[in-house]
């Protein structure tokens, strides 16, 4: 049962891996151009796992900012990783002892969570250590590699590479949103406000980070207070794992 | 200032976020509102963060809008992950090719 639920979460992973692949070898190609070497910025990856908020943190650290707006940076940016946190902490229940939980909370990231959230079976630590492990790999060899070849590449390669992770945002909400009317109403709500944050004078003086932070809460605030989830949604995909 | 100091900062701080939700909230959460609220953040998060920032990422509108089009066609029609990811970088960069090339 256990080596079904590690093999299971390799598989789910793999996918996830392959496509951080390409948008961690455009952070790395980013970074070198930025004049970070390819062991500093493997090194970020390895630690962070985690896309905007590298993206962001590598250019508080090329304009040399100070500390504190490093960690208000990751705040903001990572802040959604609270909440996915919360949620996937429901989810796993009382199967997890606290080491687990120190792992499995390493590799909370967009992906990975979206993943989880969404299988039937019990959310055991070795199944998230399954889904966690080729992701961490794929992450962190695509940014050094994008750190060691990046500058080979012309710019037109890399700006493509770049829009990798908006097309992998865009498979995890999508589809979700077809299927549950509520999702489709709660995403177009977080759209509505993300291009008033944009495109709106004053509005669009507030950070990326934020207003993503701002959006989020909006959005998800309508959609609990509209349409709140079922209690027996939750109940069935417990009888359902048993 | 030390660049190795400024990666333990980033990391540590993202560590923390992931953490304290996973080791403190430990008891079930009952409260129905909470409960949706949670359900709905990712899906919120992950759509404010794309659009309209993919838009302005590419040298030229069009190559994102092209696609973005594509991405969502194909998620739509529940491509994988990977399928999408790279489709969105093929469009973009057949059609920034096709920018230098007129």
């Amino acid at each position: 049962m256990n080596k079904k639920l590690f093999i299971k979460g390799l598989r789910d992973g793999l996918p996830i891996a392959l496509g951080y692949l390409a948008v961690s070898f455009g952070f790395g190609t980013l970074a070198a151009s930025s004049g970070i070497s390819a062991f500093e910025a493997t090194l970020i990856s390895l630690t962070n796992l985690t896309s905007a908020g590298q993206f962001a943190g590598l250019s508080v650290i090329v304009e040399s900012q100070a500390l504190w707006q490093m960690v208000l940076t990751q705040l903001v940016i990572n802040s959604r990783y609270f909440l996915m946190g919360l949620s996937l902490s429901q989810k796993i229940g009382k199967h997890a002892s606290l080491p687990a939980r120190f792992a499995m909370a390493f590799v909370n990231t967009d992906e990975i969570f979206a993943t989880a959230m969404s299988v039937y079976h019990p959310l055991t630590p070795i199944y998230m250590a399954g889904l966690g492990l080729l992701p961490i790999v794929g992450w962190t060899s695509g940014t050094l590699l994008g750190a060691l070849a990046g500058n080979l590449l012309p710019t037109t390669v890399g700006t493509a590479l770049g829009v990798a992770i908006y097309g992998m945002f865009i498979a995890v909400f999508i589809p979700k949103a077809r299927e549950e009317k509520p999702v489709l109403a709660v995403v177009l709500a977080a759209l509505v406000c993300s291009f008033a944050f944009y495109y709106i004078p004053l509005l669009n003086s507030i950070s990326s980070g934020l207003s993503v932070v701002i959006c989020t809460v909006i959005a998800s605030v309508l959609g609990a207070l509209l349409f709140p989830i079922k209690d027996e949604q939750s109940e069935e995909s417990e009888v359902a794992a048993q | 200032m030390n660049i190795f100091i400024y990666i333990a900062v980033m990391a540590l701080t993202t560590y923390l976020i992931r953490l304290l939700p996973m080791t403190i909230f430990r008891t079930q959460i009952t409260n129905r509102f909470v409960r949706s609220f949670l359900y709905y953040v990712p899906y919120a998060c992950l759509a404010a963060m794309t659009f309209p920032a993919m838009v302005h990422d590419t040298d030229h509108l069009l190559s994102a809008i092209l696609g973005s089009i594509a991405a969502c066609v194909l998620a739509y029609f529940k491509k994988s992950l990977i399928v999408v990811a790279a489709s969105t970088c093929a469009v973009v960069l057949v059609t920034e090719l096709a920018y230098t090339l007129i």
